[in-house]
């Protein structure tokens, strides 16, 4: 792309294609008239070897500070840790090594490097242990509750049966918590086809219609969020099943998470409609739309990936909430499809009452129902991702 | 061409009636039908959290018309000898939160600084859809893992903080530590263990707030602070973290908001003792969701009643919480940016 | 690292030593992920003198000023090749510390960035808290002074030290920004575009501060307004990136050269505004 230009009478200095400008030495100040400086110049044909370097951030001297320190604490903390320590477990090995090591890291760093690099290094090892301790745990907890539940969960009666007629103590080849599965599915269903309209509606309320009222909406809704989710199934346990004598059936459960999901679904559409771009609206409404043809034609289909989003969050906390069905409906056995009838039951009722009731086979079925209640959620989630990742995949 | 305007022309000197006029907007019928409609729907979603809330504060009068203000005071709670009382539960509600929030404070802090700060740029957005995805972990499998995983462990802990740090009245517990078989089932069931499985589920709240905000603190005085010779930890001390106050407290509130209504796991893990006490390490505690979840069977109507105002209490402190936190996000310079 | 006791820092008339550095660039070639961008640059950039960096946008001259001080690296995808010398010897070269570097190397950016938290004092003095250089109390005030007056702010602000960073104008959050670059000392100081974002009366003042510190500081400055290469620089070099492919230098040497008697007939186009 440039060309190389040489002027007859100079030579460049260096005599090769590495280009300089060069001043008069002495004083850095070119001289004028000087007419015959070089100009750069670049190789007419790229050479094939311009590859990236490979540079680092990372000198010798951290990298064996690191491994260092925690090959000489691990060994240290094992040689000590059953003398001198009285701790015991695991546990406090791992623990008692970390302190070693964030020490020993220190005082190796100490060695010849400013405190600020000591005190980056120390930092950066604190940190790391922090986003480690975090995603560990949550590992172990969906492992342990995959584990424990999988004897249960191999076999198919599991998923295809119900508990009627099988005794706590009989073996996992019989009963399984097909009923707690359609359980779950129905009173959340109801509770999502309330809940979503009147969420959906009152973020559009909020939003594109306005006004003062709305305000006291938006504020009631934000308060509302703040109910915990026992005294939501508390309510519904006291006005449906107390007052108005409704059983504890399915519908009161339904009601019971939608009283639980509303603030949250209508809070999340509001936000995910608050940062759509004014812009849109602008334009549409420029353009001799009314109001409700922006909202339904630019506004909604804009934000349907975050709003998809919003609800099946929501949706995913309705299903896994204890607290509400807790109150509103029983731990039954039996399969039962009709909410308006008979007690129905759920997956985190059925995990709930299987693990107080210290049969360790019943205690292993709902380790399996927790881990079914931990797929679905994941599946859930897994949709979400798809849905945001198209929307950046469309723009 | 510029036109010079004659002295009786000049804007200060025009006629006084140039006032607004009014504008009828004029909406098309299909607009007046959706105002109409959208009216409704906000208005009915209004008027059913109202109702809940006013039912639940109406409750608070036949409680205290029958227990009197001894209600808040009282630490027992008897229902066959009609003894109510909601100091013992509350105490226990706040143990078992300020024990989660010391846990998961420190934890969501370091995650955040990490995903934003630390991870190479694949692995952070699969680590932000983790902390997400552990929001969405369903309470209830904390609350096994608490009691079948952690309690066995933790036990040990307790029984190691007794003995080392007993002489501080908050980790002591009513039993002799150096006995050779101490008594496991002292530390057992305790607001300590229920502590740190509510704090494993309100912390994914709390880092992915902070993570967002830090992943909004401008780049031009990141960049500033490094193009100066600053270490990276000297960049997030100076630039990330300040700039992300809002959000570290914002965030940190709204995970004790959240810890403070947390039932199940508490339910799983404790047993139910009503004292007025501050160890957390020592079996037997109660908070108001537990004791709702325990006794809203047998309850009478009155004892039900105390037992929708305990939950109104609940509920009251957790709004303050929650709107705390709001306005100090909002106020903040990471709320500015945030929604 | 040529380092200056600090002692020598309080004393009230400014010892004029060319401290500067030599900064040399050979072969440089820079990559975002497998779009290359620069095309083995090379250049020397003097001691004591401005180097001017022109060219229209989007030619790489930015991203040649950000491989100056190791900040070109802080994009995930970014890579390079070649060397950047500093008094001799390559800032790339493995061993040598991130830090160390930009400490040597400083940077003002085209959007003013003082941090708002801190005071214009305290601004001054990020630097040094930054890279952990210690200074008794007077020291610092002496620093704080120094730097302001080098940067042709003390007298505009010297009864409001305490005040927040941001509450200054934009020339004279610019100015603050210099100051606090030349708190620490730096051999070289790389200017990107510092007063596209000003006003006229501030990008004088600005220039009137690079001509001061030249003395003792080695400048590289990227601008797009050729008549301020013209005022300020002793060098010049003329980056150019034709359609579709990376940016590189077309042409340099001394400023009379470039705008009085260019050789490459793109340059003479560009100085004379047929294009930009």
């Amino acid at each position: 792309m440039t060309t190389t230009i040489e002027r007859p009478e100079d030579e460049t200095s260096a005599g090769s294609d590495v280009p300089t400008i060069t001043a008069d030495a002495a004083d850095g100040s070119p001289e004028l008239g000087q007419a015959s400086t070089p100009e750069t110049a670049l190789p007419a044909e790229t050479v094939d070897d311009d590859v990236p370097r490979a540079i680092g951030s990372r000198t010798q001297d951290d990298v064996l500070s690191l491994y260092g320190s925690l090959v000489g604490s691990g060994a240290l903390t094992w040689l000590l840790y059953y003398q001198i320590l009285p701790f015991t477990g695991r546990v406090g090995f791992v623990l008692c090594w970390f302190g070693v090591f964030v020490a020993m890291y220190a005082g190796v760093s100490a060695i010849g490097n400013p405190r600020l690099v000591v005190i980056d290094r120390v930092m950066g090892a604190i940190v790391k242990a922090g986003a480690l301790i975090v995603f560990g745990t949550l590992a172990t907890a969906v492992a342990f509750t995959l584990v424990r539940g999988l004897s249960a969960l191999m076999n198919v009666n599991f998923w295809t049966e119900d508990m009627s007629g099988v005794r706590p103590t009989s073996s996992l080849g019989q009963g399984g918590v097909l009923h707690a599965i359609i359980g779950s599915m129905i009173e959340v269903g109801i509770a999502v086809a309330i809940t979503l309209p009147l969420g959906i509606g009152t973020a559009v309320y909020m939003n594109e219609v306005g006004g003062r009222m709305s305000r006291v909406v938006r504020t009631i809704v934000e308060a509302m969020t703040a109910l915990p989710s026992i005294v939501a199934g508390l309510f519904i346990y006291t006005v449906l099943i107390v007052t108005f004598g409704v059983s504890r059936t399915g519908i009161a459960a339904a009601a019971a998470i939608g009283v639980m999901m509303l603030p949250i679904i209508a809070r999340s559409a509001d936000v995910v409609l608050r940062v759509a771009p004014g812009g849109l609206r602008e334009a549409s409404l420029a353009l001799g739309a009314s109001k409700w043809q922006t909202v339904r034609q630019v506004v909604l289909p804009t934000v349907r990936p975050g709003l998809a989003t919003a609800l099946i969050l929501g949706i995913a906390r309705g299903v896994g909430e204890t607290s509400p069905v807790l109150l509103t409906s029983g731990a039954s056995t039996f399969f039962n499809a009709d909410p308006f009838n008979e007690p129905m039951n759920s997956l985190p009722l059925f995990v709930f009452s299987a693990v107080r009731s210290g049969e360790p086979l019943y205690i292993s079925r709902g380790f399996a129902a927790a881990a079914v209640l931990l797929i679905l959620v994941l599946i859930l989630f897994v949709i979400t991702r798809l849905l945001a990742r198209q929307r950046v995949g469309r723009r | 061409m510029t036109i010079l305007l004659e002295p009786d022309q000049h804007p200060a000197e025009a006629p006084d009636d140039d006032q607004p006029r009014s504008i009828d907007p004029a909406l098309p019928p299909g607009d007046r039908v959706f105002h109409g409609f959208a009216h409704v729907i906000g208005l009915s979603t209004l008027v059913i959290m109202g109702a809940i809330g006013l039912f639940l504060g109406y409750q608070s009068i036949p409680t205290f018309r029958r227990y009197g203000l001894g209600f808040l005071t009282e630490s027992q709670w008897q229902p066959e000898q009609d003894v109510l009382g909601i100091s013992a539960v509350l105490l226990g509600t706040a143990t078992v939160a300020v024990v989660a929030l010391a846990i998961a404070f420190p934890l969501a802090l370091t995650s955040a600084v990490y995903i934003s700060e630390y991870a190479a740029p694949r692995v952070k957005s699969f680590l932000v859809s983790l902390i997400d995805l552990m929001a969405a972990v369903p309470s209830i499998i904390w609350g096994l893992w608490g009691f079948f995983l952690l309690q066995p462990k933790a036990i040990h802990v307790a029984h190691w903080l007794h003995t080392h740090l007993g002489f501080l009245p908050f980790f002591h517990v009513d039993t002799d530590p150096e006995a050779a078989p101490w008594a496991q089932s002292r530390y057992a069931a305790s607001a300590f263990i229920a502590g740190i499985a509510v704090s494993m589920m309100v912390l994914p709240m709390a880092a992915a707030v902070m993570r967002q905000v830090f992943s909004q603190a401008p780049p031009g005085e990141r960049e500033a602070a490094l193009a100066l010779g600053s270490t990276r930890w000297g960049m997030i001390r100076t630039v990330v973290l300040p700039f992300g106050r809002g959000g570290i407290i914002g965030g940190t509130m709204l995970a004790m908001g959240r810890a403070l209504g947390e039932t199940i796991a508490v339910v799983l893990i404790i047993s139910p003792a009503f004292e007025i006490k501050f160890k957390p390490l020592e079996v037997g505690t109660s908070t108001v969701s537990a004791l709702i979840a325990g006794r809203f069977g047998e309850a009478t109507s009155s004892q039900l009643s105390a037992l929708l105002t305990a939950g109104f209490v609940l509920f009251i402190i957790t709004l303050i919480v929650n709107t705390l936190a709001a306005m100090i996000v909002a106020r903040s310079r990471s709320g500015a940016v945030t929604d | 690292m040529t380092a200056v006791p600090l002692t020598d820092l309080f004393e009230p008339t400014p010892v004029v030593e060319a401290r500067g550095g030599t900064l040399e660039a050979r072969g440089v070639s820079a990559w975002f992920g497998s779009n290359k961008v620069l095309e083995r640059v090379s250049l020397d950039m003097p001691a004591n003198s401005v180097t001017a960096l022109i060219g229209p946008s989007g030619c790489g001259k930015s991203t040649f000023l950000r491989i100056l001080n190791r900040m070109h690296e802080l994009v995930p995808s970014a890579r390079l090749n070649g060397e950047v010398l500093l008094d001799g010897v390559d800032i790339y070269a493995d061993g040598h510390r991130i830090t160390e570097t930009r400490k040597r190397i400083g940077m003002v950016f085209q959007k003013p960035n003082p941090f708002p938290a801190m005071s214009i004092g305290d601004n001054v003095l990020a630097g040094l808290k930054l890279t952990g250089i210690k200074a008794s109390r007077s020291e610092k005030e002496g620093i704080i002074e120094r730097s302001l007056t080098r940067a042709g702010l003390w007298k505009e602000v010297k009864d409001r030290l305490k005040e927040h960073g941001s509450a200054l104008s934009g020339g004279q959050q610019q100015r603050l920004c210099i100051a606090r670059s030349l708190a620490i000392e730096p051999e070289v100081l790389l200017m990107d575009e510092p007063c596209s974002a000003l006003d006229p009366t501030s990008t004088r003042r600005v220039e009137e501060t690079i001509a001061e510190i030249k003395e003792q500081i080695t400048i590289v400055i990227v601008t797009h307004n050729m008549q301020q290469a013209a005022r300020v620089s002793q060098q010049c070099a003329f980056f150019l990136a034709e359609m579709g492919t990376p940016g590189g230098i077309v042409e340099a040497g001394t400023t009379e050269q470039i705008f009085g008697e260019p050789v490459d007939p793109r340059t003479f186009d560009y100085v004379n505004g047929r294009f930009g």
